[in-house]
């Protein structure tokens, strides 16, 4: 590591990451204060909503993982805890649809924001993986029944001998590491990028006369 | 239907309840969720958000 006298490292990787960091997302793109007027509306409430579940569902899912299943399926507290993980992602999917919904009728790609876009699409595909495996894992007669049934399906396909939904343990792992990790980084991934273009404005209304100009919007956009 | 009758076919612990129009069929839990799902995009549209300022 190159360090000079007054003490600032100019020519080190670290350094370099940094300096890129702070280019593409300064401290008050990564952690604003205040948002557009156009925010203040319910409508944008359910891209965090969806973060606060998938946070709930980590939560409750680590100690159902570290517990096991005798102990989800006896107990008081890990049938309690299990029935937390799955109203969790009921409300996860809630929220992620009621948010896919809102930001597709406000054609949300629009400036810049088509990598916005394909993470949000991208987590959302993961997550019907995950929540797939989730029921595989779930140790009883359900997830036995659903395991049955998807093997044909998967088979018709020809990736059932690499992924085997009779076997618990490889769907156990793809939904209690793999899928997760995958989940994680790319809702990591959405918010930053909705961090760096900022929330997608709406659309300009046509017939107000005192609506903001299209043109105004496309600056404003990106465009 | 009574109203008795629509939670118990939602309800997760019994045998589910399917409703069906021609060739496409649901079960009751699950379109109970799309049409909440729709219930809860369209007040979020129509409902003013507290504190806004125009």
């Amino acid at each position: 590591m190159t360090v000079t006298a007054g003490g600032s490292e100019k020519r080190s990787w670290t350094a370099a990451v940094r300096r890129a960091g702070l280019r593409v997302l300064p401290p008050e793109k990564l952690l604003p204060d205040e948002q557009p007027v156009y925010v203040a509306s319910w409508v944008y409430v359910f891209g965090v909503l969806t973060v606060a579940a998938l946070i709930i569902v980590i939560g409750s899912g680590v100690v159902l993982a570290l517990k096991g299943p005798a102990w989800w399926h006896v107990s008081s507290v890990g049938l309690f805890l299990n029935s937390v993980h799955l109203w969790s992602v009921e409300l996860f999917f809630f929220f992620m649809v009621v948010h896919l919904w809102a930001k597709f009728f406000m054609a949300a790609w629009r400036g810049r924001r088509a990598m916005t876009w394909v993470t949000g699409a991208v987590a959302f595909v993961v997550s019907i993986g995950a929540a797939f495996t989730g029921y595989l894992s779930q140790q009883n007669f359900a997830s036995q029944w659903v395991a049955s049934q998807a093997k044909d399906g998967l088979n018709s396909v020809g990736i059932g001998a690499f992924f085997n939904v009779l076997d618990f343990g490889q769907m156990f792992t793809w939904h209690v590491v793999l899928l997760p990790l995958g989940i994680v980084a790319v809702v990591l991934a959405h918010v930053l990028l909705v961090r760096k273009h900022g929330v997608v404005p709406p659309f300009p209304a046509r017939d107000s006369g005192t609506a903001v100009s299209g043109d105004a919007m496309g600056e404003r956009d990106g465009r | 239907m009574g109203g008795v009758d629509i939670i118990l076919a939602v309800g997760l612990n019994g045998s589910p309840y399917y409703v069906h129009w021609g060739w496409f069929q649901i079960s009751a839990a699950n379109l109970a969720v799309i049409v909440l799902m729709l219930l809860v995009f369209v007040l979020a549209i129509a409902v003013p958000f507290p504190g806004r300022r125009r």
